[in-house]
């Protein structure tokens, strides 16, 4: 038997300085780092340790893209499947990491030194293609990389010693406006919420008009006051870093190169709610920035800026904890998220109650995306005009885009609210735009006839996903992918989408393969209404969007591809006689139907 | 007047703490679903409840009631979608009427019948799942089950026992049953569960008997659902 303090590393409870209780989605990932799977004996004494039931944590395994209960190579990765990194030919390049080391895509090797597969999204669009091994990101990814990582794996060299610009993510931004342009001054929005007290800090928030940054665009003033009022003992303080939606990087971003600002806006939240401890809930895909915010953390607690006595004042005290997410987009959901940071699958809540009122552990908590809070601390620390002096009056400020797609500059871009598509394209190098999809997957396809409009919540809103299609590329194919990346990520919980999302697959596969008729897609659009109205959160209600866009503002593109019939059977009765045709070894006319369906 | 809103038009009371669904139950008005249950916390999921409020798609079961909602529930709009919500549980699973121990008596089959549904329509995944026969006095056919809850909830919170979970993700989540081999036979559970009464379809039955009500004599054969309601008060009344 382990003491407890071996048991706690064990578990991958190192990092919670022995303050938290044990926490078993943590302690799972911790696992799966350690053995690249979590074994059937780690499991059971996990069990034994927790008193959580086997059925319990293997519910809770199965749920995680990235955990998993079968032995998985030494070298795994995870090829980042966005249509961005698709349209830079990641496909062509995974197959020839595939077939130098011998290991089919989704498999293992015999011997167990590789595993190779692909992955949602990694948050690397503007390095693509890019791919994740052993949890470290590796980006902009050739021909020539590729035979080098063969070689690596090959000559089982250890992770460590990889060359360091394998691993190389770039942080720089492309463009900067009033928010990145300015200073950040360290502790100066902490000091001014403990000077002039929370209502101000509040007051100035309003008057800055700042919005969420993860999509919604909920009034952070409101859910920080209404937050500060909800009766409770304790309340939490909680940074949305799991950045799942495709084509979305700036967050990654924000907690690479300014780690201090998000800090200081959590902290600052803490101070303005009264709360004594947060969390940042970082993405598995981002498990690269782990220990550079950790040492970010441990900095300010050396300055007094984190922990307890905050500048100075006794009765101040918060810190901050990271988890780490592992492969599930549905967790960027903030009451998802929340059932997540209690080592929970990421099931979303019913709402009401919002996390303001009833959040992590049914206590009130804050949950704001990373932008947001860095936003925040500079509002704070430069006052509401500043903010105000750009933006529109209902979108005052700024918003960071992640461009990428067909573009000369791909990356970090930061805009006034207001600003044109036309403006945007031109300003990141695109050129023969047909299309730009914004928002992500999970947002709208603006088409050429709209680039007139503008980046607003009152327009076209957007958490910062900008995926740019020239007009040599095939919009089916993206459309194709987003709907894929839907039905991957679904949680299951309701019918609408869990359903939905993989019938909208399989018909979108007929259309793809000339199959389809009329009737399939008006079949389409009706289950993409019902998957907006009746889902029970944002991801179901948006998973449609793709089709929807795609059917109301390109329809050629499916129309095209239409077979003249009215309909078509979904049952093909020739090819279901494969599998007795290889049985019986048979290939001759006989063993043949014509025709094909019924 | 304070504390009522409408229901199609029917003017419906509620008290303070109350859903939409809870005061529509008390009132005697039906809202078509399956995984709700007035025994127990409400769940959301299966979504069939969904009602228009004030121009608002929301679950009957989860949201609150409050003073002068205008409420839409059998309107040709709803019950369209409640159509399609119904042809996607259908397709999901392997559900064969005609051959099922719960035909007549089922309610995934007496929503269907209240909503005018006639043929599933989508395409069927036909999902390969086992049938589990190793408890002594209970069966559990997986091709059926729906993903309600409603035994998971039963088991946590009444049995305190636990015996189901639901593990995986999307459309690959399903039911599995607390026990060193993942067999019922294996697990704390028995026939006299709260857990073994509350299925609303044909997934968790007794052993050793079955067609025991002839065809016109079984509960949803007398009366449509929207007056008989649940399944699980008859079982737990039959048990008595
Ligand atoms: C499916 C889904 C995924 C989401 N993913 C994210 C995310 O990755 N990051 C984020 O900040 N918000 C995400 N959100 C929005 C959050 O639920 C929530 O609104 C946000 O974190 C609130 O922060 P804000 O007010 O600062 O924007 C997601 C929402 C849904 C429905
Ligand atoms: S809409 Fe999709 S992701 Fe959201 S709860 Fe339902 S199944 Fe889960
Ligand atoms: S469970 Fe209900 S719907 Fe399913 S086969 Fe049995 S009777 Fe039919």
């Amino acid at each position: 038997m382990m003491d407890d303090d071996a048991q706690q590393t064990e578990l991958g409870m190192s990092n919670l300085a022995g303050k938290e209780p044990f926490n078993l989605l943590q302690g799972l990932i911790a696992l799966q780092h350690k053995h690249h799977y979590i074994p059937s004996d780690e499991l059971e004494r996990l069990a034994a340790a927790s008193g959580i039931s086997e059925t319990h944590i293997t519910s809770v395994i199965d749920f995680y893209g990235f955990l998993h209960t079968m032995p998985h190579g030494e070298y795994e990765i995870l090829f980042s499947d966005n249509i961005t990194d698709q349209m830079q030919g990641s496909h062509l390049l995974a197959d020839l990491l595939s077939k130098g080391l011998g290991v089919a895509i989704g498999t293992t090797r015999e011997d167990l030194r590789v595993s190779l597969d692909y992955t949602s999204c990694i948050g690397m669009g503007d390095q693509s293609p890019a791919a994740l091994i052993n949890g470290q990101t590796i980006t902009r990814l050739t021909p020539s990389r590729i035979d080098q990582i063969i070689q690596l794996i090959e000559s089982s060299t250890p992770l460590q010693q990889w060359p360091e610009e394998l691993f190389v993510v770039d942080g720089k931004a492309q463009r900067k406006a009033i928010v990145l342009d300015t200073e950040y001054t360290s502790a100066a929005a902490i000091q001014a919420c403990l000077d002039k007290g929370a209502e101000a800090v509040f007051n100035q928030l309003e008057q800055a008009g700042l919005r969420g940054g993860g999509g919604a665009g909920f009034s952070t003033a409101s859910k920080w006051r209404l937050c500060a009022s909800a009766a409770a003992e304790k309340r939490f303080v909680v940074c949305n870093a799991d950045e799942g939606e495709p084509g979305t990087f700036k967050d990654r971003f924000l907690l690479q190169s300014h780690a201090d600002r998000l800090i200081e806006g959590m902290t600052l939240c803490a101070a303005a709610i009264g709360a004594n401890s947060g969390f940042i809930y970082l993405r598995g895909e981002y498990r690269y920035l782990l220990e550079s915010l950790q040492s970010a953390l441990d900095q300010r607690r050396n300055k007094c800026l984190l922990g307890d006595a905050i500048l100075g004042h006794n009765d101040f005290n918060f810190d901050i904890t990271i988890h780490l997410g592992a492969g599930a987009y549905i967790c960027g959901e903030e009451s998802a998220l929340i059932e997540s940071l209690e080592g929970k699958r990421g099931i979303p809540r019913s709402r009401p109650p919002f996390p303001v009122t009833q959040g992590y552990n049914g206590l009130p908590t804050v949950v704001n995306n990373v932008e947001t809070f860095c936003n925040a601390a500079m509002i704070i620390q430069q006052g509401p005009e500043w903010y105000r002096q750009v933006g529109t009056p209902a979108s005052p400020g700024t918003k960071l885009l992640s461009i990428s797609g067909d573009c000369d500059h791909p990356g970090i871009y930061e805009f006034p609210f207001g600003t044109t598509i036309t403006e945007i394209l031109s300003c990141c190098g695109a050129h023969q735009t047909m299309a730009v999809q914004v928002g992500g997957a999970a947002g709208r396809l603006v088409s050429k006839s709209e680039f007139n409009r503008t980046i607003a919540f009152e327009d076209i809103p957007t958490g910062g996903s900008f995926i740019i299609f020239n007009q040599s590329r095939e919009l089916l194919r993206a459309i194709e992918n987003f709907t894929q990346f839907f039905q991957h990520e679904s949680c299951g919980f309701c019918t609408p989408c869990r359903v939905g999302t993989s019938l909208l697959v399989k018909q979108l596969n007929k259309v793809m393969v000339g199959h389809a008729t009329t009737k399939d897609l008006e079949e389409m659009s009706i289950l993409s209404s019902l998957m907006k109205k009746t889902s029970h959160c944002g991801l179901g209600q948006t998973a449609a969007n793709p089709i929807l866009d795609g059917l109301g503002k390109f329809p050629k593109l499916f129309q095209s591809r239409l077979r003249a019939t009215s309909f078509e059977p979904a049952f093909d009765l020739d090819a279901s006689l494969e599998e007795a045709r290889q049985l019986t070894g048979r290939d001759d006319p006989n063993a043949h139907l014509e025709g094909g369906g019924v | 007047m304070s504390n009522h809103f409408t229901l199609d038009g029917v003017t419906v009371p509620f008290t303070t703490g109350q859903t939409i669904m809870d005061a529509a139950l008390k009132a005697g008005i039906y809202i078509p679903h399956l995984c709700h249950n007035p025994e127990f916390k409400p769940h959301g999921s299966c979504r069939l409840c969904t009602v228009n409020v004030n121009g608002r798609n929301v679950a009957a079961c989860t949201t609150p009631a409050a003073e002068g909602l205008e409420i839409e529930n059998e309107t040709h709009e709803i019950t369209t979608q409640r159509r399609l919500l119904l042809k996607l549980l259908f397709v999901e699973g392997n559900h064969v009427c005609p051959a099922c121990e719960k035909s007549g008596a089922c309610q995934l089959q007496a929503v269907a019948y209240h909503c005018g549904m006639l043929a599933p329509e989508f395409v069927h995944f036909y999902p390969k799942r086992a049938v589990d026969a190793s408890h002594p006095e209970t069966i559990i056919d997986f091709n059926r089950c729906i993903l309600c809850e409603l035994c998971v909830r039963a088991s946590h919170d009444i049995d305190k026992k636990s015996v189901f979970t639901i593990s995986g993700r999307g459309i690959h989540s399903h039911l599995t049953i607390n026990s060193p081999s993942g067999k019922l036979g294996d697990s704390d559970f028995t026939a006299s569960d709260k857990a073994a009464r509350v299925c609303p379809v044909g997934a968790i039955l007794p052993k050793h008997k079955g067609y025991n009500k002839p065809i016109g004599k079984r509960l949803y054969d007398q009366a449509p659902i929207s007056q008989v309601g649940d399944v699980a008060q008859h079982q737990e009344a039959t048990d008595e």
